[in-house]
């Protein structure tokens, strides 16, 4: 029996969001008998409704609210209206990711510590560590049922990760593997083995690749404690006299605004909207902005070091057979500072159908350079490369006054420059993951510069020093108890890894302490 | 000089034709064009047939697949031939010849050879005029499912059950 509460019920836990944070925290909360109201901007699709055409579904999946850029990066130039591919919908971006589930590694979560002083990077330590993570990652990877983990066998390879490993060992990689992915490669938790479908972009039809859609949402939904309410976009947070969240103020799909009630409030909105939320709910009591005293709040946006190198071979690989991430090789996710950056970036296969591949190998280009190299398609592998980038103040989520959603209310502006680390990182990854295909016989390769971006992170960051950042070791905001960030965006620092593994596991986490507070009485 | 791009296997009709020729493409009658090997015909309602010939062969010059089909390019364009895009579109031909006479030709699509049609359009890539072909194009003629088995492209495989039959691991040469 799938709950339905009262808008004046002021003894529920809402939740903004339904994606790997929001999704899993308010499934995880409704398993403990904590009452949910989630609150989701998009409508509900499953595998069924799932369209296998990269741009059918994008249409279908795709967050196109209104949104600005601003900075050096490349993606104001190529997509200035298209800061970030994520998705409106129910298990937001989870139905969308390729499935990527790694650890951080112990130093990634202390680069102040491990990286020293990096002149422009506004580095932190995070206030948790891998050892208090441990427990939670094994959690998150039982859940996504992660390959490579527990006693989970490897998916096996496609024919884009056997170029992919016949090159990297070559070169003398040795962490080649298939990764470790959130897409089963036996019958796992009643979804399906992957059938090297491809298309994983455009959700899983199988239901191989986890997403919260069709997951934690409806077992959440089963436990009568959650109610999710889908199409209800967010405009703004309330709050009362004290300065405590008191309730949330929504759209349903036909423009009309109702104030959901709550006893506390948890925003994952993925790390442009979420710090927007905050900003835009801004009052007498707050005129920055919720929970904005460090003025943080929409800063030290990161968006991960990426970019992407194709190669083109004399026989056909067929890459768009399979898996779309099918591999990875991690021998450079190592800090080395000799390599003349700190951190370190992973290599993952990456195939794109034609349609994306003439919409992203080079963004601009025409004329014989760019069609011989579309006309060679059959014969192209892929790989996409992902890094830490460094946390920097002045990239950051601001609110466009002179741009405005259909709400009414200012869209989001994404400023981005690259930092000097990250250009260093990505120029050394192009020559890796270049000389990777070089090796096994490529005639000609594409250092292809970033996609919009998937991984938003780090505007609302974690600090155990309130005037650091915006919430602490438990997503709890430090300047109003009640409100937690339950997304990617209080990262501190990035990572090298995929973040939705990290995003799962502090959900986990996060709703295991909300419901003993809760329990003892302090929330 | 006006060399013909695409002299092969004309038939005397098309010969005829060649008068009002233009590129790839030739003005048959008013309002209606054709593609010079008859594989395809198209008609106009808003912009002159001689406009859509130049937009084809734009087209082609902006993103050139020899072994595509001028049909696939005339498709990917015909989206402009409409009341409200019309009269951006033309204007924007009436530049694109200006400057194709500027550098000595008679019109763009009587400049013969593609290097010297693509040093035209160099010199207005970044006119509002060519953005707008040249991003156009990109899905209008790339998402064109009938386009995909031209560059190999299988598309999706679902309804087959996947590619875990159907040869994803089926690389035999590395």
């Amino acid at each position: 029996m799938v709950a339905k509460y009262d808008l004046n019920d002021d003894t529920v836990v809402v939740v903004i969001g339904t994606g790997a944070g929001g999704g899993v925290l308010a499934n995880e909360l409704a398993q403990k008998g904590v009452k949910v109201v989630a609150l989701e901007a998009g409508g509900r699709y499953l595998p069924e409704d799932y369209v296998n055409d990269e741009w059918d579904s994008f249409g279908q999946l795709a967050w196109l609210d209104a949104r600005s850029t601003s900075g050096d990066w490349r993606v104001a130039k190529d997509f200035s209206g298209l800061p970030a591919w994520i998705v409106k919908a129910v298990g937001g971006t989870t139905t969308h990711w390729a499935g990527a589930s790694l650890r951080f590694q112990a130093h990634e979560f202390k680069t102040k510590t491990t990286y020293g002083d990096v002149q422009g990077a506004n580095l932190l330590d995070w206030p948790i560590d891998l050892a208090e993570m441990e427990p939670w990652y094994e959690k998150a990877e039982t859940k996504l049922g992660v390959t490579r983990t527990g006693d989970r066998e490897g998916l096996p390879g496609c024919n884009n990760y056997k170029v992919f490993e016949a090159g990297a060992k070559k070169l003398g990689y040795s962490e080649v593997h298939t990764g470790r992915m959130a897409i089963n490669s036996v019958e796992y938790d009643g979804r399906s083995a992957c059938q090297q479908t491809g298309f994983c972009f455009q959700g899983c039809k199988w239901g191989a690749k986890w997403s919260a859609a069709y997951t934690d949402i409806p077992r959440g939904e089963a436990t009568g404690n959650l109610e999710v309410r889908e199409r209800a976009h967010v405009l703004k947070i309330e709050h009362d006299a004290s300065g405590k969240a008191s309730g949330v103020l929504y759209a349903d799909q036909d423009g009309n605004q109702h104030l959901q009630k709550a006893r506390i409030v948890c925003v994952a909105g993925n790390s442009i909207e979420s710090p927007r939320l905050l900003l835009n709910s801004a009052s007498s009591m707050f005129p920055d902005g919720l929970a904005n005293s460090s003025g943080q709040v929409g800063r030290n946006y990161m968006r991960h070091m990426t970019g992407s190198v194709y190669a083109v071979f004399d026989k056909p690989v067929r890459m768009w057979r399979g898996t779309t991430m099918a591999g990875i090789i991690q021998d450079e996710s190592r800090h080395d500072p000799s390599r003349g950056f700190v951190g370190g970036y992973e290599l993952e296969t990456l195939a794109l159908g034609l349609p994306f591949m003439a919409a992203f190998l080079d963004p601009g280009g025409w004329g014989r350079e760019f069609t011989t190299a579309l006309d060679s398609y059959e014969n192209m592998a892929g790989m996409w490369i992902v890094g830490e980038d460094m946390p920097q103040e002045t990239n950051r989520i601001t609110l466009n006054h002179d741009l405005k959603d259909q709400y009414g209310l200012p869209a989001p502006n994404v400023h981005f420059d690259d930092h000097p680390n990250d250009k260093a990182m990505r120029a050394h990854a192009y020559k890796q993951g270049m000389a990777v295909y070089d090796a096994v016989g490529a005639t000609r390769t594409f250092p292809t510069p970033p996609y919009p971006s998937t991984h938003n992170l780090g505007t609302n960051r974690m600090a155990e020093n309130a005037r650091d950042g915006v919430v602490n070791r438990w997503g709890q905001t430090h300047d109003i108890d009640n409100l937690f960030i339950s997304d990617g965006s209080q990262f501190t620092t990035g990572a090298a890894e995929n973040p939705t593994l990290t995003i799962v596991a502090l959900a986990i986490r996060q709703a295991d302490h909300i419901a003993s507070e809760m329990g003892a009485g302090n929330l | 000089m006006t060399v013909q791009t695409k002299p092969k296997g004309m038939t005397r009709r098309q010969l005829l034709s060649r008068s009002v020729a233009m590129g790839a493409a030739f003005v048959a009658g008013p309002g209606f064009i054709a593609g010079s090997d008859a594989a395809w015909a198209m008609e106009t309602t808003a912009l002159q047939p001689a406009s859509m010939a130049t937009l084809i062969q734009m087209a082609r010059d902006i993103y050139p697949h020899d072994r595509v089909g001028d049909e696939f390019y005339a498709a990917a364009v015909k989206a402009y031939d409409t009341e409200d895009a019309a009269p951006e579109i033309e204007a924007g031909i009436a530049a694109l010849d200006a400057a194709a006479r500027g550098k000595g030709h008679a019109s763009y699509i009587e400049t013969g050879w593609e290097r010297d049609r693509v040093d035209i359009l160099r010199g207005m890539e970044d006119s509002t005029f060519f953005q707008r072909i040249r991003g156009g194009l990109v899905t209008g003629l790339y998402n064109q499912k009938a386009v995909w088995p031209l560059f190999g492209y299988e598309g999706e495989s679902f309804s087959q059950g996947g590619y875990i039959d159907h040869g994803f691991d089926d690389i035999n040469w590395i």
